[in-house]
């Protein structure tokens, strides 16, 4: 039945939103991270959606491809007190851009909350479905 | 006029059948207002339903794809339904190829909505009326 592949249709957005929000969560944290376990400066990560086929070939749900590393440099900033400095005095930090994470949060939160309104509605249609012949 | 009592509701059962795929498609253009690349679709209400109302089951079976070796797939017949998903090519997409216009698929989803719950009344609204003519 058509109306309950809705449900799957907005539970895919909702997952693959909520891991975006996952990713700008890390990125937020690890924004002044200046080493990790391989030595480098942490680098910001983002993910691919991408549309999959859900039930029958109509309904359309969204699921994470991949999460992928931002290619761009680290920030080079100057602090020759710190311990990874290198010979000039200048630490790798982090290639998060605060402002673009908050973006993004802001965004994921209301694709998640237009897609719970989405998933309403379907309930909603599917009760008042119930009540023919009442 | 219909002719018989099955018949009475054979239309306002088309066109839930109707708006229903089309509220699935409309939740899918919601679903991937994000998604890189992907093109909003969306059904023509009044082109299908004519479609599926002509097509009532048992009329016409639909022709099986010929197999001539194991590996071939069997096909699935295409219900009345197929083939009404178009894109939607109304407006510029944006630069990663997504065309989903947000606003737009929600205003048309909550149309849908309503539309579908006027169908369910008339439909009551219709069952009253052959109870009402049952009893006198």
């Amino acid at each position: 039945m058509s109306l309950f592949d809705v449900f799957n249709v907005t539970g895919s957005a909702m997952s693959a939103q909520s891991q975006r929000l996952n990713v700008v969560a890390s990125n937020l944290a690890n924004a002044d991270s200046v080493t990790s376990s391989d030595g480098q400066p942490y680098k910001a990560k983002q993910v691919v959606f991408s549309a999959v086929p859900v039930g029958n070939d109509n309904a359309t749900g969204v699921t994470v491809q991949k999460v992928v590393d931002d290619p761009s440099p680290p920030q080079m900033v100057y602090k020759p007190q710190h311990p990874l400095a290198d010979a000039n005095g200048y630490v790798a930090m982090p290639n998060v851009n605060v402002v673009d994470e908050m973006v993004n949060m802001i965004s994921a939160s209301r694709s998640y909350q237009t897609n719970v309104d989405t998933m309403n509605a379907a309930k909603t249609m599917m009760m008042k479905a119930l009540t023919i012949g009442q | 006029m219909p002719s018989g009592l099955n018949e009475l509701l054979n239309m306002q059962e088309s066109a839930l059948k109707v708006r229903e795929a089309r509220q699935e498609l409309l939740a899918s253009n919601i679903a991937n207002a994000d998604t890189p690349n992907y093109k909003a679709r969306d059904i023509n209400f009044s082109q299908t339903l004519q479609q599926v109302s002509q097509s009532r089951p048992g009329m016409k079976a639909a022709l099986p794809l010929t197999v001539t070796s194991d590996a071939h797939q069997a096909g699935k017949p295409g219900g009345a339904l197929a083939g009404a998903a178009q894109f939607r090519n109304d407006q510029q997409g944006s630069i990663d190829g997504n065309d989903v216009d947000i606003d737009k698929e929600r205003m048309q989803f909550a149309d849908n909505g309503v539309r579908y719950e006027a169908s369910v009344t008339l439909i009551t609204a219709q069952i009253h009326n052959m109870l009402a003519v049952l009893q006198n």
